[in-house]
């Protein structure tokens, strides 16, 4: 086994320079990486060849399959939710075996972690923003193996230097003699030579797909319904069960009364479990139709008092007197003399809100169990299947799909566990399908924050001290717990925290855990650790600035001379936005946010506008992004521009809330989403860049919360310190609702007027 | 039975009165395009046409179909407008994780079968019941402009097919994508 979530934060080899190395990658990498060589168990492991390897006449390592008519099937091992990863994946396979994206055909990998566990989380999981930053050299170096190896069978058949061949689009050619041969053709010779040690990758000035705004793989059927996620699958004789988990977090199932749901045209079942029930029907509608009718009693269990103003209330005690664990301590905090500022800030919990609800098929049988749905951890659907199946590993066969959204929610194998345990008791395939409802009120929440964050200005208006106190939950600890540190600190909660872009001559950073009730979940969203400490940092920063009397880019700018990459990331977003250049109208302002969030660098500067009823209109956006080089720039820039719309959504209108123990929201009416009318105008700008990349799936979503603000700030004067928006306080006046009640009573006696 | 005309073909179900539109589509017939995200209208990811008008399929009981022509995802391409759209978002990339997309499509292409030159401010009530969790709405602006102008209105991906030469040395992969600048 290759799962490196039971080795904490090493301690044990600090100068380990695998570990030195993916530290300085960022993201997620620091929480889950442990693993001192990972990249090299997973080379090894995949050299030792052709586990999944199928029929193909050539499979030289776990991704490439070559079957003698050419096919080339590239296997992932980042699954495919939206953010583009087969076709980066693919890529970069195809760069180096010198075929078109159009000829390759693309498999999601099957559960194996020997073969597929990405080495940056040391798990075979998609998320943290890694796929391209580990791709990056494990996918390379195994296309340019294939290729070597191919193009080293048609050279010993041809008897000439291999040197002397070139590839394009799979065919192999030697120009001297006119010879050429298609990759199908020496396949089998190929998979008789040795694997080699190592290849040379291309150079960046050979790249000829690698910075190229090639269309996606998976796209073409995604606009004309063809291609199949998780939920369209159907297999033959199943049924198919909608359910509904106690709403109470951690209550019971006590009993159910079923005989009104019987009535129902489609009946076929009601399952049970501890704490759900499931109503099976001949299709969907049957068995939604058989779950309203059935009446349940539920025990609520210990978390029925249990409320959003507990949580926050628990929070903010646990910041003032539990048990702090320090992330980063430069210099002496205390006693410095200046100008003292500080600010408490409160994040709420967040849903993912996959536009493709939870869902599986599960086939349990006597020999084994199949199960199809779309996951970002297809080796943990395997474990918690045997767990609950008593059926062995090998036996437990996991589909992977592609998925309407991931975010993270599918980091957490919780929904196919349940359907686990109600397929486990009938025959038939049992496909599982969720409302939004039960969407909503049962996921893995975005962790709720309490921050408390304060710094000294000296004479020129810099920090000179600063020191931030973050409370939450941790994920970690449940999702890995054997990579917590060995002090108790879980990384992701401090990450952009303890890293931030400036240098603070003194700087405190530490984390207090509060773990949530029994049945109460807290799990990875769109932006990890990042989405918070950023929102805070920078946020604070622009507190610090208007405190300096400084312009809040200028303040930044003159504190990220000693970086690069982020001063350039804000320099460009500066001159294309027309930073400081015009006036604006009032009520309008801009706001800024600059961060290295998962090895990337990133500017985002908001322009908004504040009505005097304090409804927000977002009118114009900037984004700079330095994420080394872009393996599909068309890619980076959607994953900027959605991961932006992402951030703003809950900005604008989310935060689960809980009452009596249960969530109190319930589908889109109630967890709003951006829709397209409130959508700004939008650009993103790339930087030139020879750096290896960075990750940016998160990226915007991260950077999205303080850009904007800020801008409010600037528009308005109102420092906000939580989200959802509280449009209450930004009100003008008092004046400013009632002239909307005017306005509104003026339209009605003109349309009554109107009429008469 | 109940007899349906789905992509002009004809198709009997035997499904209560009160089946939702979208769950016979789905679970009876087969046709898994139109999708399911909410279950009471305020998503679009289920919006199919009936006689060309963009309807939510989760709330609409198949027995108030009637004669009334119903197209999904899967037979919008075969009108001149669906094809156009579908073509339009594969050449900006419009598609991210791709489930809503298959409404948004077919809001779209309502929309310019009635509007063929919508304003912005058209395309956004037409569009604006339409939720896409990835954030595609910048490209689907641009997708319907690029549609109803027949201009390349942003940058448009290069097809796959395309020969894989090396690009000169020291290209420029700065890439800008300016909203409304075509």
């Amino acid at each position: 086994m290759n799962v490196r979530f039971d080795q904490p934060l090493g301690e044990s080899q600090p100068d380990n320079p695998s570990r030195r190395e993916a530290l300085k990658l960022g993201g997620l990498v620091v929480a889950f990486l442990w693993l001192g060589g990972g990249a090299k168990v997973l080379g090894r492991a995949a050299a030792q060849g052709p586990v999944a390897a199928g029929d193909a006449a050539f499979a030289p390592n776990a991704f490439i399959r070559v079957g003698t008519d050419g096919a080339v099937h590239l296997v992932m091992p980042s699954i495919e939710m939206g953010q583009g990863a087969y076709s980066g994946q693919a890529t970069l396979l195809a760069e180096e075996m010198d075929l078109g994206l159009d000829q390759v055909v693309v498999e999601h990998a099957p559960a194996n972690r020997k073969l597929y566990a990405n080495p940056l989380l040391g798990e075979q999981a998609t998320g943290g923003s890694t796929t391209i930053r580990f791709c990056w050299t494990t996918l390379r170096q195994a296309g340019a193996a294939a290729r070597a190896l191919l193009v080293g069978a048609a050279a010993a058949k041809w008897k000439v230097d291999p040197a002397q061949c070139t590839v394009a689009r799979g065919v192999i050619r030697h120009e001297a003699s006119g010879r050429s041969l298609g990759y199908g053709e020496v396949a089998n010779a190929a998979a008789q030579l040795p694997v080699p040690d190592k290849v040379q990758e291309k150079d960046a000035a050979q790249f000829a797909l690698i910075g190229k705004p090639l269309r996606r793989v998976d796209t073409a059927g995604k606009v004309d319904g063809s291609l199949q996620f998780g939920i369209d699958l159907r297999v033959p004789d199943m049924k198919v069960a909608t359910v509904k988990a106690c709403p109470t977090f951690g209550g019971k199932l006590v009993a159910v009364d079923d005989s009104r749901a019987r009535q129902v045209p489609g009946f076929v079942a009601v399952l049970k479990i501890d704490n759900a029930v499931a109503a099976v029907g001949e299709h969907f509608w049957a068995a939604k139709q058989a779950l309203d009718a059935l009446d349940i009693t539920w025990d609520h269990g210990p978390n029925a008092q249990y409320s959003t103003e507990q949580l926050f209330k628990d929070l903010a005690e646990a910041s003032k007197h539990g048990t702090p664990i320090p992330g980063k301590a430069v210099g002496n905090v205390d006693g410095v003399k200046g100008k003292a500022l500080e600010a408490t800030y409160q994040l709420p919990l967040l849903a993912h809100a996959t536009m493709e609800p939870q869902n599986a098929i599960v086939h349990v049988r006597p020999d084994g169990c199949d199960i199809w749905t779309g996951t970002q951890v297809p080796a943990r659907c395997v474990d918690v299947a045997a767990k609950l199946t008593g059926l062995k590993p090998e036996s437990i066969v996991v589909h992977n799909q592609y998925m309407g959204g991931g975010f993270g929610r599918r980091l957490f194998e919780d929904p196919v566990e349940q359907a686990v345990a109600f397929a486990r008791q009938v025959s038939y395939p049992l496909k599982m399908v969720w409302t939004r409802e039960e969407d909503i009120a049962h996921d893995r929440y975005r962790p709720a924050y309490y921050d408390r964050i304060a710094a000294t200005l000296g004479d020129d208006g810099k920090p000179v001290a600063w020191t931030h106190r973050i409370a939450s939950g941790s994920v970690l600890a449940t999702f890995a717990p054997g990579a917590m540190g060995k002090n108790g600190m879980d990384s992701d909660a401090i990450e952009c925290a303890a890293d931030v872009p400036y240098e603070f001559p003194n700087m405190k950073v530490e984390w207090v855990r509060h773990d949530m009730p029994e049945g109460v979940h807290l799990g990875w969203w769109r932006g990890v650790g990042p989405v918070h400490n950023v929102f805070v940092v920078e946020s604070f920063m622009d507190e610090l600035a208007h405190a300096a009397g400084k312009d809040p880019l200028v303040y930044r700018r003159e504190q990220l001379q000693k970086n690069p990459r982020a001063l350039g990331v804000l320099n460009l977003a500066a001159e294309k936005a027309g930073w400081g250049k015009g006036s604006l109208p009032a009520r309008v302002g801009r706001g800024v946010a600059v961060a290295a969030p998962f090895g990337s660098y990133l500017c985002v500067i908001v322009e908004a506008e504040v009505s005097p009823q304090g409804e927000v209109k977002l009118r114009r956006a900037v984004a700079a992004v330095d994420c080394g080089i872009a393996v599909n720039p068309n890619t980076v820039a959607a994953q900027v521009q959605g991961g932006l719309i992402f951030g703003w959504t809950a900005a604008l209108y989310n935060g689960i809330t809980i009452k009596h123990g249960a969530v109190e929201q319930h589908n889109f009416n109630d967890y709003r989403m951006m829709r397209i009318n409130e959508t700004p105008a939008l650009e993103v700008h790339l930087v030139d860049s020879k750096e290896a990349p960075g990750g940016i799936g998160e990226t915007g979503t991260v950077m999205a919360f303080p850009a904007l603000f800020n801008a409010l700030f600037a528009a308005t004067g109102v420092r906000l310190r939580s989200y959802p928006i509280d449009r209450a306080a930004l009100v003008q006046g008092p004046d400013a609702l009632k002239a909307v009640i005017t306005q509104a009573t003026d339209r009605a006696a003109a349309a009554k007027e109107g009429m008469a | 039975m109940i007899v349906l005309n789905i992509n002009g073909e004809s198709r009997s179900v035997d499904v209560p009165d009160d089946m939702p539109l979208l769950w016979v589509l789905r679970d009876v017939i087969g046709l898994t395009g139109t999708k399911f995200g909410c279950g009471i209208a305020q998503c679009g990811a289920c919006t199919v046409h009936l006689d060309g008008a963009a309807v939510r399929s989760c709330v609409l009981p198949v027995a108030a179909v009637g004669t009334k022509a119903v197209t999904t995802i899967e037979g919008v391409g075969a009108s001149a407008v669906g094809k156009k759209v579908q073509q339009a978002w594969l050449d900006i990339e419009v598609v991210q994780c791709g489930y809503c997309q298959s409404g948004q499509i077919m809001s779209a292409a309502a929309l310019l079968a009635a509007t063929p030159e919508p304003s912005d401010a058209e395309i956004d009530v037409a569009m604006s019941g339409n939720i896409c969790r990835c954030g595609t709405y910048v490209r689907i602006r641009e997708a319907i402009r690029q549609v109803a102008t027949g201009q390349k209105v942003a940058p448009q991906t290069l097809p796959n097919e395309a020969p894989n030469q090396a690009a000169a040395t020291g290209q420029v992969l700065s890439f800008v994508r300016v909203e409304g600048v075509a």
